[in-house]
């Protein structure tokens, strides 16, 4: 991955600003991080066979790609910032997983995960991008919302409209790896950019460990406040140490646009209002981002991102975009059609109840968004997105009409 | 292992402020404790298996605590942690034990014939007798702390030692991963298997990792002396019965726990112990015996009297519900044990649970008849 550390290396232009603005110990990082490719080799006590994880009650990619002989290979490594592969994996060892859900069952500690760990990361992102292969492929970013086409649903069914995804800040380590200070340097330099947001984007930042009782109250009542992570999936690599330091919400005063600082990612972007407008949406979505973009590397900082697997994220399933576009859709008849499951997976979108991931739907209201997040670029997915749920609202009204629908053809994967 | 962020030395770079945890809100032993200069002492330092300041600390960090029950908020990843970082657990451990001094000294006395009574308790009463402590091998790392290699090998080494054992003692072990249905419902009857732990103090620790690998229940086949592999310590043990014969309960708890520990030094694994804290285990409050000595006794009238948690405190016992730690009490019966663990033997308190109890009963007795215990109530042991 010579690419990411060419764009650190030019970087080095920014650290005279980074030094001006007072950051002169994070000047020192990007520096020192610049020099090693590798960390020190961890020490074993006992030989890779005696430390390899009983993984024969597991469904998950990890589990499924991480074979003795590969174990012993990548075991003694460790990225700069030392985190290791027994760390990596702790999160798909202890959660073997369903057996109709196969999660990821791995996270990567810091950027430098998906190049120490590649021969495992590999594979798996393979398996769950559908093949996409990082070492050969690359993966297009297109923010131009002017691209999107009829973005405008029929609001009788689509009851609000969202796009969201997540940014890390080069430099840092990610949630499962990072410390308090690490940690809070990430909500220093997000928070110091927001605020430079303005007109329809101006908003203020709520800090979790400092908000009065009725701002909590009224981001419970927006739908926006997230809370310490309760799934294992999430606790078991780490994510909720030291919480809620260093954790908070920043949205505009419109509240379309909000973002999570230190969650599961560096941040998560959300753009989101009621109704079908979901060109307003990614308008504001990728403006929004830009904008954020353009105001931490005035202060010398950088989003990860390369050109193999796009924006690097804690969890392999988000690479890529990291793009998760939805509606919330009335498809009552529809949904109880057998041919429901077949029309999404060919349309490449998946369905969730109202309440998120892991939920059921509520009166014939789905979530209804893109499967995809690698090797495709964002105008693409949230393109897939309008044109499947307008299909699917088209079917709705088919079937209103005592009609008979089709199973649409199955869309190409990578364009 | 390293767990989260521990071995992230880029925090060396950053100033202590920057770096020293949020314990504002917080309410543990570990919170009252550590200032600024004991984490810049401390946070560049490990112990020769690798163990920093940041893992001793972060279930603490992790849960700041309720603000009536005083947690440790630490704990130690192998032998040498309590030497690496006791700039930070000695005070801890004198908050936690009653004013014990790094100077001070620990009686070890698993002698039972010194212990008096104890076989007398009325079983109209006590419906049932227990003891328990924790073992850790020496030389091996505790389990916030150890690899799979490591657990494995723990596993390995106990169960070696307790299918050697015989006589009352003959018994099998039930690894947790491969335990069949039937074998989990009997355990469940028995009331002997242990779940993974929920309870976040012990999860935020690490101590859960990798479940149920290396994990298992070990009993003797008259069910009366059971031993946990790998949940919270290296080795639980315990001894157990209906009824209110304790002398009997603490004789085979000896005796079991001293054949045991013969049969790890014959193989060149002693247990981890030493004359200023006895019985070195994961959590700084079980140190000395790592004893809890305890009954299940009905005391509907005397735990509603206005005196019962002075009297509790007086004979220096404590009170659980009938499903341990953090439940309450069914129907009036308690769990009565003994609250020290450091700078007492193992004689001494259950000698204090035996006695106490005896008394509690009495009192117990004299409430049915209408009449007062005050003069009954004694003087601070």
């Amino acid at each position: 991955m010579a690419s990411s550390f060419t764009r650190i290396l030019s970087s080095k232009r920014h650290l005279g600003i980074l030094s001006f603005v007072g950051g002169s110990v994070t000047a020192g990082f990007l520096l020192h991080r610049e020099h090693v490719s590798a960390g020190v080799p961890v020490r074993r006590r006992y030989p890779a066979s005696a430390e390899y994880p009983d993984l024969r009650k597991h469904n998950n990619c990890m589990a499924s790609s991480l074979t003795p002989a590969l174990y012993a290979k990548l075991c003694d490594k460790a990225t700069p910032n030392g985190y290791t592969l027994d760390e990596a994996i702790q999160t798909g060892v202890d959660n073997p997983g369903h057996p109709f859900i196969k999660t990821v069952g791995m996270v990567a500690g810091d950027e430098e995960s998906y190049e120490v760990f590649a021969d495992l990361l590999n594979p798996i992102i393979k398996e769950r991008h559908n093949g996409y292969d990082p070492l050969t492929m690359k993966h297009p970013t297109d923010l131009d919302s002017s691209k999107l086409q009829s973005g405008q649903f029929d609001e009788r069914y689509v009851l609000s409209s969202r796009v969201r995804t997540g940014r890390s800040i080069r430099g840092l380590s990610l949630p499962p790896a990072c410390t308090r200070a690490e940690r809070r340097e990430v909500e220093r330099v997000v928070v110091d950019a927001l605020a430079g947001l303005k007109d329809d984007l101006a908003g203020r930042y709520y800090s979790l460990t400092q908000m009065t009782e009725e701002e909590q109250q009224q981001l419970i009542d927006d739908h926006f406040l997230f809370d310490k992570p309760v799934s294992p999936l999430l606790t078991c690599a780490g994510m909720a140490r030291d919480w809620p330091d260093a954790r908070g919400i920043w949205h505009n005063n419109n509240k379309t646009f909000l973002i999570w600082i230190n969650e599961e990612d560096h941040t998560r972007v959300i753009s989101m209002e009621k109704g079908g407008n979901m060109k307003r949406v990614f308008e504001r979505f990728c403006k929004g981002l830009k904008e954020v973009e353009r105001l931490i590397q005035e202060r010398g900082w950088e989003f990860m991102w390369n050109e193999n697997l796009g924006y690097i994220l804690t969890c392999p399933s988000n690479l890529g975009t990291g793009l998760r576009a939805g509606v919330h859709v009335k498809l009552p008849l529809l949904s109880k059609d057998a041919r429901f499951s077949k029309i999404l997976a060919n349309l490449r979108l998946q369905k969730r109840g109202t309440g998120g991931v892991d939920t059921a739907a509520v009166g014939g209201v789905f979530d209804i968004s893109n499967l995809d997040r690698l090797g495709q670029s964002e105008v693409q997915l949230v393109q897939t997105v309008v044109d499947g749920v307008n299909y699917l609202i088209e079917c709705e009204k088919r079937l209103e009409r005592g009609q008979d629908i089709k199973v649409p053809a199955p869309l190409k994967l990578f364009k | 292992m390293p767990f989260g962020n521990t071995h992230n030395n880029f925090k060396l770079n950053y100033k202590v402020e920057e770096e020293f945890p949020d314990l504002s809100k917080h309410n543990n032993h570990m919170a009252k404790v550590l200032t600024k200069d004991i984490y810049a002492k401390l946070r560049d330092k490990q112990t020769p298996s690798g163990y920093t300041l940041d893992d001793v600390i972060q279930t603490g960090v992790d849960n700041p605590g309720h603000p009536f029950i005083m947690t440790v908020g630490c704990v130690a990843g192998d032998e040498e942690s309590y030497e690496v970082f006791k700039d930070l657990l000695d005070p801890i451990i004198s908050d936690r034990h009653g004013g014990y001094k790094p100077t001070d000294k620990h009686k070890t006395d698993l002698n039972f014939e010194n212990l008096k009574g104890g076989d007398d308790l009325d079983p109209n009463y006590v419906l049932s007798s227990r003891v328990r402590t924790g073992r850790s091998i020496k030389g091996l790392t505790l389990p916030p702390h150890n690899s799979r290699g490591e657990r494995r090998l723990i596993e390995k080494l106990s169960v070696e030692a307790l299918t050697s054992l015989d006589g009352e003692f003959k018994g099998k072990y039930y690894p947790l991963k491969s335990m069949t249905d039937a074998e989990q419902e009997q355990l469940i009857s028995d009331h002997f298997l242990f779940d993974k732990p929920v309870s976040p103090l012990l999860t935020c620790a690490g101590m859960a990792r990798d479940w149920p690998d290396g994990r298992g229940i070990w009993h003797n086949d008259n069910k009366t002396f059971l031993v946990w592999v790998n949940e919270e310590d290296h080795l639980r043990v315990i001894s157990m019965q209906q009824g209110g014969n304790m002398r009997e309960v603490f004789k085979r708890f000896c005796t079991g726990l001293l054949k045991i520990e013969e049969i790890f030094k014959k193989h060149n694994h002693g247990f981890m112990w030493n004359e200023h804290l006895g019985y070195i285990l994961t959590c700084p409050s079980n140190l000395g015996t790592g004893l809890r000595g305890g009954v299940h006794v009905k005391l509907p009238k005397l735990s509603t009297h206005a005196k019962f948690e002075e009297i509790l405190t007086r004979l220096r016992l404590q009170k659980r519900g009938t499903g341990g730690v953090d439940t309450a009490s069914v129907g009036g019966v308690f769990d009565i044990s003994n609250a020290d663990r450091l700078g007492s033997s193992e004689v001494e308190q259950v000698q204090l649970v035996v006695d106490g109890v005896k008394l509690m009963v009495e009192m117990e007795k004299k409430l049915e008849k209408g009449e007062a215990i005050d003069s009954m109530i004694p003087a601070q042991k």
